[in-house]
């Protein structure tokens, strides 16, 4: 059959990941000692279908690693093993380790991962283990008819071949399995020798042409693992009567070696397993990794990023009626135009106005089809903290609120590292070690709570720990020496909190001699800024502290006020703007070889000149024809010199990079209703442009008298 | 002085003529055009389309050659002037001025960005052999977005690696190549 396989394998890929995810999720909840039968189900379903798509697609590693980890679940499914916390840390790897493999396939650049190579060796001990464990001699045979599922329990090799009977069931043709197929892939394997048995096949004039009275014996001299051969079966195993037997001229041979191997080679197996298990709590960096390598590979430039989402049929339905009504509409217009007269302009406005609604409501829909419940990236954090609670000895509850609370796709994809980040560092310097939580009175079990909420067309993102809360002294003292601030700063308790977001604040160095956060905490906010968002973090020593990060809902429109200088509109970001003054003489104060200040209440604000850092003409022949607009960014208030304020409106974000490339002050373009492309203006690529010093001139001291 | 009356039936008839060539035989054929008295011509296949000129919105700061970025059915498109571009002294834009809208390789992703040029000629078949390499010319001239001399109706073409020439970096100083080049 000609069908070309690789036109799926996206989908396989995509499912896979999300199988994984259902996984880990349930191995998490996985309660060791006790068998939940529908919880172990799941898993095994989930192992089951990447196992059965890699077979097809040709993945055989990832085929035959998950064979392993079915097997050791189905033995537990079965009842005949008990989970233990170990074997729950085993899968947890081994999906880490399905993941990568998936992902090198996904990338097209298939490569051996030592990880999954020794994780295999792991599980085949713990399984022969189990083989040996049984009191009496085991051969294959009967521990393989231990389980009545698909999968069999022995994965040796045969070392000579395999002799299989296959009579598969009446209407298997009408399924779509083809037997001639799997003979061929059979035969790919080693020489090939088949007997059929037409006995059952009736008289002609009583055949279904469509079904399949034949039986098959085949006799395979190859010497390949049990799997290989289930594998080729895979998909038609329940459909058929099938027994797979080592060529009997072999099991005298096999039969000695299943005989050897509980006293000498189990042993060897056990302590290996106890080696590979052992040095997982005390390396900090090898449990961390998985959770980092997923992010960057998806950065990684040479993969395509083929992305794609799921959408419910009703928002797709409801996009269907809305293009109806908009092509109603069309019609309808076109119709008014093709014979206008003045009479008809009430109708032509009606529909114009109709147009206008179905736009937007067009827009909404097309919006929510990009929004995804926030629960996709909240997901990874119970195994991030369950992995690093167990590294760093700590007791951590993680609870999870707001999970349902939507967002655009894109958004949610750049937020996931600056939370992974912020959860870490709740994680890390947050809580504290249980016996000093004892001793302040607290419960031995911290507490992290992630929340998110939708307010006022934004997303807030909350992190919130109990722990021990930002050490003030010690962030001033560390701003000090590192000449962030002066010391005779009068900083408030916010400004100081806030300082551990500035650049330069902390490197890696520090980690350990400040208890305070800060390790890469800049980067974060920058990330978080890039959005159009913001953090924020509150604290209270020794009771803990929240970081709050607001993100617009989508990243594809912005409402933006339009502004004017000389013959040029950009546009300000609406929720950069603070306020608008037009007439500021007197609140003015040039600065020789600096740039001008405007003294806002009790500040100084630095002001800049949109027309001398773009180099372009202004109409506004003196300072004081012009208008300042008070904008924010990057946690530090500027003035703009404008011309004049404009409209406001929603403006969809075009990106200049995309053929272009960066143009510093500039975050992006959009098109305006007459068709011109118009800038949006980056606020704190402005205030780089301009030169302006941070908290240069940001304290006045209280005791001045506010120039009004 | 170049015959620059190219009205929007000829643009018509050119857009139609890339199409058909596209479309039957994707060998050595370069649309070409005219900056101030020489002709270049530029692979057929990056080229998207032909458009009249149409007032730019100025990017701040941008080198003087980039004269802004165009709405082009939603997406934004940066336009380059050639006649700028090369050092050569500029003349106003009128209703005859072209903007040629090609696709250049930027690393691993497309660009769409359009050029332009004082008016387009023709499309023009170049054999292979009749290809001459660009001359060796002084080292502090850049002539590696020249992908060789062609000539068509006794006139030398200079033909255009457009990739390379719309990734060459902005401090490149290209002026005087074209007076290299004919000298």
């Amino acid at each position: 059959m000609g069908i070309d396989l690789s036109q799926f394998h996206q989908v396989f890929f995509e499912e896979s990941y999300e199988g994984l995810d259902v996984m880990e999720s349930a191995l998490l909840n996985l309660q060791p000692d006790t068998v939940d039968s529908e919880t172990i189900n799941e898993i095994f379903r989930a192992a089951h279908s990447i196992k059965g798509g890699s077979g097809t697609f040709g993945f055989t590693d990832v085929a035959e690693f998950t064979h392993v980890i079915e097997t050791l679940l189905d033995e537990i499914r079965g009842g005949t093993r008990n989970i233990t916390s170990e074997i729950v840390d085993l899968f947890l790897q081994a999906v880490d380790c399905i993941r990568k493999l998936i992902q090198q396939h996904d990338a097209g650049e298939p490569r051996e991962i030592p990880e999954a190579v020794e994780l295999k060796k792991i599980f085949e001990a713990i399984l022969s283990g189990n083989v040996s464990g049984d009191e009496s001699v085991s051969s294959p045979e009967q521990a393989s008819s231990v389980s009545e599922s698909d999968v069999q329990g022995e994965d040796g090799s045969s070392g000579h071949g395999w002799k299989i009977y296959f009579k598969p069931e009446l209407d298997i043709l009408r399924t779509g399995n083809d037997p001639l197929r799997m003979f061929r892939e059979l035969e790919s394997l080693g020489s090939l020798r088949i007997t059929a048995d037409v006995s059952q096949v009736p008289l002609i004039g009583s055949i279904d042409p469509e079904a399949c009275y034949m039986a098959w014996e085949l006799e395979l001299d190859a010497d390949v693992s049990k799997s290989a051969v289930d594998e080729v079966f895979e998909w038609v195993v329940d459909e058929s009567e099938l027994r797979i037997e080592p060529l009997s001229s072999d099991d005298a041979a096999l039969e000695t070696r299943s005989e050897t191997t509980p006293d000498t080679e189990i042993e060897d197996k056990e302590s290996e397993i106890k080696m590979e298990l052992e040095p997982t709590p005390s390396t900090p960096a090898s449990v961390s990794k998985p959770t980092e390598t997923v992010p960057n590979s998806k950065k990684d430039p040479s993969k395509v990023e083929v992305s794609s989402i799921r959408v419910g049929i009703d928002k797709v339905d409801d996009l269907i009626n809305m293009v109806g009504e908009l092509v109603i509409t069309q019609s309808m217009l076109g119709e008014l135009g093709l014979d206008f007269t003045m009479e008809n302009l009430p109708r032509l406005l009606e529909g114009i106005e109709q147009l206008s609604q179905n736009t937007r409501e067009l827009q909404e829909s097309v919006m929510r089809i990009r929004m995804l419940p926030i629960s996709f990236t909240f997901s990874r954090f119970p195994r991030l903290v369950h992995d690093l609670s167990r590294t760093m000895n700590k007791k951590i509850e993680l609870k999870l609120t707001g999970e349902q609370t939507e967002l655009d796709k894109t958004v949610m994809e750049k937020i996931g590292d600056p939370l992974v980040h912020l959860v870490r560092n709740s994680l890390d310097h947050g809580i504290e070690m249980p016996e000093d939580r004892v001793q302040a009175g607290k419960p031995e079990t911290g507490t992290i709570t992630l929340n998110a909420f939708h307010q006022s067309g934004n997303i807030v993102i909350q992190i919130i720990d109990d722990g021990a809360g930002l050490n003030k002294a010690k962030i001033l003292e560390k701003a000090i020496e590192k000449g962030l601030v002066s010391e005779n700063d009068n900083l408030s308790d916010d400004q100081v909190h806030d300082l551990i977001f500035k650049p330069g604040f902390s490197t890696a160095d520090q980690v350990s001699d400040i208890s305070g956060r800060g390790v890469g905490m800049d980067v974060v906010r920058r990330n978080i800024n890039e959005l159009n968002g913001s953090v924020e973090v509150e604290s209270t020593e020794g009771q803990g502290s929240v970081f709050t990060i607001r993100l617009p809902l989508t990243l594809a429109i912005l409402d933006g006020q339009l502004i004017r200088v000389g013959e040029y509109v950009y546009i300000l970001p609406l929720i950069s703007i603070v306020e608008s003054i037009q007439s500021f003489q007197g609140m003015l104060h040039r600065v020789v070889g600096g740039c001008d200040l405007l003294r806002l209440r009790n500040e100084y604000v630095p002001i800049i000149k949109l027309s001398s850092i773009f180099n372009i003409k202004s109409t506004a022949q003196d300072m004081d024809d012009g208008l300042l607009v008070v904008v924010e960014g990057d946690n530090m208030k500027v003035a703009i010199l404008i011309d004049d304020l404009e409209a406001q409106q929603q403006v969809v974000i075009k990106s200049l990079e995309e053929n272009y490339k960066r143009v510093d002050g500039v975050s992006g373009a959009t098109i305006l209703g007459n068709g011109t492309v118009s800038l949006i203006l980056d606020i704190p690529g402005l205030i780089k442009l301009a030169g302006v010093q941070r908290y240069e001139y940001k304290v006045v001291n209280s005791g001045d008298d506010c120039a009004a | 002085m170049v015959d620059n009356k190219i009205d929007d039936s000829s643009i018509a008839r050119i857009n139609e003529e890339i199409e058909d060539v596209v479309a039957h035989d994707p060998s050595e054929q370069y649309l070409t055009f005219y900056i101030e008295d020489e002709i270049y011509g530029v692979d057929i296949l990056s080229v998207q389309e032909i458009r009249g000129w149409e007032p730019a919105t100025e990017i701040p700061n941008a080198p003087e050659y980039i004269k802004g970025v165009i709405n082009l059915r939603g997406t934004v498109v940066p336009i380059t002037d050639l006649r700028c571009r090369f050092g050569i002294k500029q003349f106003e834009y009128s209703g005859v001025t072209v903007v040629i809208i090609v696709k250049v390789q930027s690393g691993k992703s497309e660009k769409t960005v359009g050029i332009v040029v004082d008016a387009v000629s023709d499309v023009s078949n170049f054999n292979r052999s009749d290809i001459h390499p660009a001359p060796e010319l002084s080292e502090n001239i850049n002539t590696a977005f020249v992908k060789g001399l062609g000539s068509a109706e006794n006139k030398m073409v200079i033909l255009l690696d457009i990739n390379k020439l719309m990734n060459a970096s902005d401090e490149a100083d290209l002026s005087r190549v074209s007076q290299a080049i004919s000298a």
